[in-house]
């Protein structure tokens, strides 16, 4: 993990030096990267016998459990943001 | 959607290569992935570096954003608990350790396949990468009813790597510091509790 963040901080470095010029393509190369690795995940997942062939009677459980931990965060999130809206309307 | 859709079409045709042996085993290791990845964060990285922008805005964040991973936290906890009670054969604690994993299924799924069983690492795996995959697909509709902090807290540990980008697209980039301080946290987070909803 501390490698990964490291390129992004030799990222951010590299982008500072070059915020001479604008560099476009990067938005788009951000996108083509992001799709190849759910592609790679993809991968990962299809190669693994054992979870493809449990993937039906495992996946229905899976999902509830990431749906339900999905939506409560996300609500106690909504909370928060909610605090901090209207603390910045009062000013 | 258009982008989500796209999104979900690289995945599903990833599923099926797999699934169909298209390349020879081993032919993929968990370190391409690992490569792409450093790739993609130091594209970030530039983009938010080359935006003259973006380092004023880290400097006007609310401090109450700090309080997001504990959010998170308690809100996936309750999320997950509610969930058990309709999960008759699955006990709260093994609900509550596979909620833990926060999108980290590589981590979450191996530990909790250690002291849980493969079963339960398998659900541990297919849940994170769902919770995951619901982040990258949802974040923009998250955005629009939910407020800006939703796609952060619903992608969990993988705020600073994987759903990264597509939370800085969605929420924008005055977020993207939030975001990393999230993900940093949660990482750390995942091995004690998984671990701790396992012991118990």
């Amino acid at each position: 993990m501390f490698i990964v963040i490291a390129c992004m901080i030799f990222g951010m470095v590299t982008g500072y030096l070059l915020r001479q010029h604008r560099i476009r393509f990067i938005h788009r190369l951000i996108l083509t990267l992001i799709w190849l690795l759910l592609f790679l995940l993809g991968l990962e997942v299809g190669a693994n016998e054992a979870v493809v062939r449990q993937f039906g009677k495992l996946g229905f459980e899976a999902f509830l459990l990431a749906a339900g931990g999905t939506l409560g965060s996300v609500v106690f999130a909504w909370f928060l943001w909610l605090t901090v809206r209207t603390k910045d309307k009062i000013k | 959607m258009k982008g989500s859709l796209v999104i979900l079409s690289f995945f599903a045709s990833g599923l099926l290569v797999g699934v169909f042996r298209v390349f020879p085993p081993g032919f993929l290791n968990d370190d391409i992935s690992f490569y792409v990845l450093c790739c993609l964060m130091f594209s970030v990285g530039v983009s938010i570096g080359n935006d003259p922008t973006s380092f004023r805005q880290f400097r006007n964040l609310n401090p109450r954003f700090i309080f997001l991973p504990l959010m998170t936290i308690a809100g996936t906890l309750l999320g997950v608990m509610t969930v058990s009670f309709f999960l008759k054969n699955r006990s709260l604690t093994e609900c509550l350790s596979v909620g833990s994993g926060f999108g980290y299924y590589s981590l979450s799924s191996i530990l909790i396949t250690r002291c849980k069983g493969v079963e339960l690492g398998t659900i541990a795996l297919l849940s994170n990468i769902m919770r995951e995959v619901l982040t990258l697909l949802l974040a923009p509709w998250m955005v629009r009813y939910f407020g800006k902090l939703a796609p952060i807290s619903a992608g969990g540990a993988t705020t600073m790597d994987t759903t990264f980008p597509i939370i800085v697209r969605s929420s924008g980039k005055d977020f993207a510091i939030v975001s990393i301080y999230h993900g940093f946290i949660l990482d750390f987070t995942v091995p004690f509790l998984v671990t701790f909803f396992c012991s118990l």
